[in-house]
């Protein structure tokens, strides 16, 4: 037999937890199944929904406006604004005071560690004091041995961005580390423990250190912003009690990879996956198929290897086919798991949901294949992969908006527009039709794809189990 | 190396290696050792340095990325040997499942480690002498067993601890492991081996060497949970896993523990068994580091063929339905503080216990979360090491102090000592827990 539950979801980042988290409402027996840690570790922590529309017009104040007009293939047109809206209700649900935003509907601008200003739906409570949009007067404090956050660059940036604020950036030595390229766990770490560091020939806890170096450089700020590496599992405790002895409000600036933010966005889900009763089987990738009707598998995996990449072959009936059961490589063994609804939220071209390669071994061959490596999904895309790119970096990507075409219930569908599966829904960047990067849209299409597969999973769980 | 698997940069189609062009190629062959594959999937977004728990409280240590591909761009220079940091590396493998590019970490790291020790470390330092003789348990271990209340009581005085610390650079403040009065394989002996016979259903039980000298109770367990679902066990010859000697780069005495296991693990899937293991680190060795690091004969189907004791029962049995209608008496096995072990955590196996736990009635099994428990392995018995270790379970010490629960839960013999250690509580393996509950109404004879 199989490891057998009712919903399954492929995929551990926002959209494959929301869609287990949403299936767990409507369905009994779910899982997720995550391979690498989820690219939740390089995330900004931060919530988009829309900060600037396909045709590049913004900072959008109240993305709500744009989404009716967002073209049809887009994710958003597919689930529609009402899910938008209601995935954002689940998320603020399952964030509670962790993060901040959900009093508007209009975006909220967060200071980058770049220097720019981003706009964002949803925002982590650690940033809150930082809002471009308040107008008090800030410190940035940057550190010597972190060079992704230069403070005086980041502050005069914002200021030629024009915020309605003084803004001032200092780099001082941070109390405790000596390694130019220290983990920013390592930074967390000494804060939260408050470990003890000499200094100055006596030893003192890393807190007060810190806060003993920063009060020589605040003048008359009433906020200063430091690096997202204010502690990780106690970050609030760690940000009050800086806070409490500077006597300024304190704020993280979110940062690039890794990003505590995003680790702790990461924790934040999974331990509402726990609370909900989702199965996590983590560290371990789901490689391959085999469908109601084959005994044997027509697995992805055979079928592009004698092809070369190229279309699966079409079902007998429009209606698509049947998943049985998925296989999981655990570590060289392969495990069946079952279900009788199944989520791909295995991400885009950066999460390797969706893959590229030459279609032809020749090295001068200018023809490429894109395709989704489970179940072989079809991949909209064009032949030349010099048709793939534009020149100007900041362009329109094609390559941006490759992921999966599906129906209205985010069921993937084959080239000739019939469904490639009655019990496949997919979720998150595996879509295809939207560039998050240009638009800044990642993590909203994620929230409410994954709220509306996950959904939709459960709930068709519960009337099988019904009829 | 160069003999051993390429690791490839995904899982997807159309990856298979052919002949025609390898970027591998452009490099001189390499002869035996090579940092090289999987080098250049590198793309340094340093997620793997936020997983390192030695990293995160050592400001020393440099962490995995740099243990692994910036280590071999390094020994690209003609004056760069193997830095001597990887040595500080415990090898609980979390970087392997961090990296979002497949960069085969921990198959660097024990590659490094393996050239480190050949090359560099002098085989008359007692460092050398310390880490051969903590990787070769499985060689002393039996003097120890042969007398083992002698062996535990002079391990236990003070002297031999002082001893141990001064001479050999072992820690005093650990406990080290009580010998069983009866080994695993001297009870199979005396009670005659297999107690069912059955052609369609037969297991050959990796033991290690822990199970078999230190908690042979474990290994009883596994045997009754198995025959109780009509399981043949074989217990074919077995050397150590080899777990410890990758953590201390002693690679040649971990090839000759490997060929002697694949060969006597391939003798028995030939007679239609599976291979089971109980210890999360050594099921990790087989399915994954022998394939990456030697390629005798049959080692790729001895990995394929390699499984979890309880994820087996899983997917062969329902084992879901017997554990539902399953309970545990007494109060013996009621609440657990359970740590999952990071060669359990990479194997996708940490919810596994808490999820199958769940279902018997009266018992709970708390996670105590996602930390390491620092010992790994002999990681933590070497003197310089005590303290990191320590430092890297407080967190899982608290977790643990702060569960509803008195007592501890893991399947790896070393985070149990740790665990042990650390919190003062009694430590107990899953198998233990489904012996108990499933073996009730059997004769109290099978699981003891």
């Amino acid at each position: 037999m199989a490891i057998e539950d009712d919903v399954l979801v492929i995929g551990g980042g926002i959209a494959g937890s929301m869609a287990a988290l949403s299936a767990a409402e409507h369905a009994d027996r779910v899982r997720l199944v995550t391979y690498k840690q989820s690219t939740l570790r390089s995330a900004s922590g931060l919530i988009d929904v829309l900060g600037y529309t396909p045709d590049g017009t913004g900072p959008l104040a109240d993305p709500f406006d744009a989404l009716e007009e967002l073209p049809d293939s887009h994710p958003y047109q597919r689930v529609g604004t009402d899910a938008v809206r209601e995935a954002l209700d689940l998320f603020d649900d399952i964030a509670g005071d962790a993060y901040a935003g959900g009093h508007t509907e209009t975006n909220a601008l967060v200071p980058t560690h770049g220097g720019t200003v981003k706009p964002t739906a949803r925002y982590p409570a650690a940033t809150a004091a930082g809002l471009a949009s308040d107008d008090r007067d800030t410190l940035l404090v940057g550190f010597e041995t972190l060079p992704d956050f230069d403070a005086p660059l980041a502050a005069a940036h914002l200021e030629a961005a024009g915020v309605p604020f003084d803004t001032r950036g200092v780099t001082v030595s941070f109390p405790g580390i000596e390694r130019d390229d220290a983990k920013v766990t390592r930074y967390a770490h000494l804060l939260e423990r408050n470990e003890s560091i000499s200094m100055g020939g006596s030893t003192t806890g890393a807190r007060e250190a810190l806060v003993s170096i920063v009060d020589a450089h605040l003048e008359d700020e009433s906020r200063v912003g430091f690096p997202a590496i204010l502690g990780d599992e106690h970050a609030d405790e760690v940000r009050a009690s800086l806070a409490d002895a500077l006597g300024v409000d304190v704020f993280e600036v979110p940062m690039g990879p890794p990003s505590l933010p995003g680790m702790r966005l990461e924790d934040l889900l999974y331990d509402a996956l726990g609370d909900a009763g989702v199965r996590v089987t983590s560290g371990v990738p789901v490689i391959d198929y085999e469908t109601a009707n084959s005994a044997t598998s027509e697995t992805a995996s055979d079928a592009v290897a004698a092809d070369g990449g190229s279309d699966r072959e079409t079902p007998d009936d429009g209606d698509g086919e049947r998943i049985d059961r998925v296989i999981v490589d655990r570590n060289g063994t392969m495990i069946p798991h079952h279900a009788e609804q199944y989520v791909l939220a295995t991400g885009g071209l950066i999460g390797k949901g969706v893959r590229s390669e030459r279609a032809d071994e020749s090295e001068t061959d200018a023809t490429g294949v894109v395709f989704e490596p489970i179940f072989d999904c079809h991949v909209p895309h064009a032949t030349d992969r010099y048709d793939w790119f534009v020149e100007d970096a900041f362009g329109e990507q094609p390559f941006a908006r490759f992921g999966l075409e599906t129906d209205q219930e985010l069921r993937p569908l084959q080239a000739d527009g019939t469904l490639e599966f009655v019990n496949l829904r997919a979720a998150g960047a595996v879509l295809g039709g939207y560039d998050f990067a240009a638009e800044k849209s990642g993590a909203g299409v994620s929230l409410a794809t994954g709220y509306v597969a996950g959904k939709q999973a459960g709930t068709q769980v519960g009337e099988e189990a019904g009829k | 190396m160069s003999d051993a698997e390429q690791p490839t940069d995904d899982h997807g189609p159309g990856t298979e290696s052919d002949d025609e062009f390898e970027p591998i190629q452009v490099f001189p062959e390499a002869e035996d050792m090579d940092l090289r594959p999987g080098a250049d999937n590198c793309y340094k977004c340093s997620t793997c340095d936020t997983n390192c728990p030695v990293a995160e409280v050592d400001d020393e240590f440099p962490g995995p990325k740099f243990q692994g591909p910036e280590q071999w761009r390094l020994k690209r220079q003609e004056d760069q040997d193997i830095d001597d940091s990887v040595m500080k590396c415990s090898n609980c493998m979390r970087c392997d499942s961090a990296c979002p590019s497949e960069v085969p970490l921990s198959q660097m790291h024990n590659t490094a480690r393996g050239e480190y020790v050949e090359e560099n470390m002098s085989k008359l330092s007692r460092e050398y002498w310390r880490n051969r003789m903590l990787a070769n348990y499985r060689t002393l271990a039996p003097l120890g067993a042969m007398f083992p209340r002698t062996a535990n009581f002079v391990t236990g005085l003070s002297v031999t601890k002082w001893l141990g610390e001064k001479v050999m650079g072992i820690t005093s403040e650990r406990e080290l492991p009580e010998f069983a009065t009866e080994t695993f394989r001297e009870w199979w002996t005396k009670r005659g081996g297999a107690q069912v016979e059955n052609p369609d259903k037969r297991i050959a039980y990796f033991h290690g060497c822990y199970a078999n000298y230190n908690t042979p109770e474990v290994a009883k367990a596994l045997v009754g949970v198995y025959e109780h679902f009509g399981y043949e066990v074989m217990v074919p010859d077995q050397s150590c896993s080899g777990t410890p000697m990758f953590a201390n780069g002693m690679l040649e005495d971990a090839r000759r523990a490997a060929e002697t296991n694949v060969s006597e693990l391939a003798a028995a899937i030939d007679e239609g068994a599976d291979i089971i293991a109980s210890c999360s680190s050594c099921s990790m060795s087989i399915r994954q580091e022998y394939p990456e690091l030697f390629d005798f004969e049959g080692t790729e189907d001895v990995a394929s063929n390699t499984w979890d004791a309880v994820e087996y029962l899983r997917v062969h049995e329902d084992l879901e339905a017997a554990l539902a209608d399953a309970a545990v008496d007494g109060d013996r096995f009621e609440d657990f503080a359970y740590h999952a072990p990071c060669h359990a955590r990479n194997q996708g196996l940490d919810g596994q216990t808490v999820e199958l736990l769940e279902l018997i009635d009266g018992v709970d099994a708390h996670d105590v979360g996602d930390s390491c428990s620092g010992i790994s392995g002999t990681y933590g018995w070497k003197e310089e090491n005590y303290e990191t270790s320590m430092k890297i379970g407080e967190e899982m010490f608290e977790h643990m102090e702060h569960a509803d629960a008195e007592q501890g839960l893991t399947e790896c013999p070393t985070c149990s000592m740790q665990m042990g250690h650390g919190t003062g509580y009694e430590i107990t393996h899953t198998l233990e827990v489904l012996a108990a509950a499933l073996l009730e109404s059997d004769a109290p004879s099978s699981a003891d």
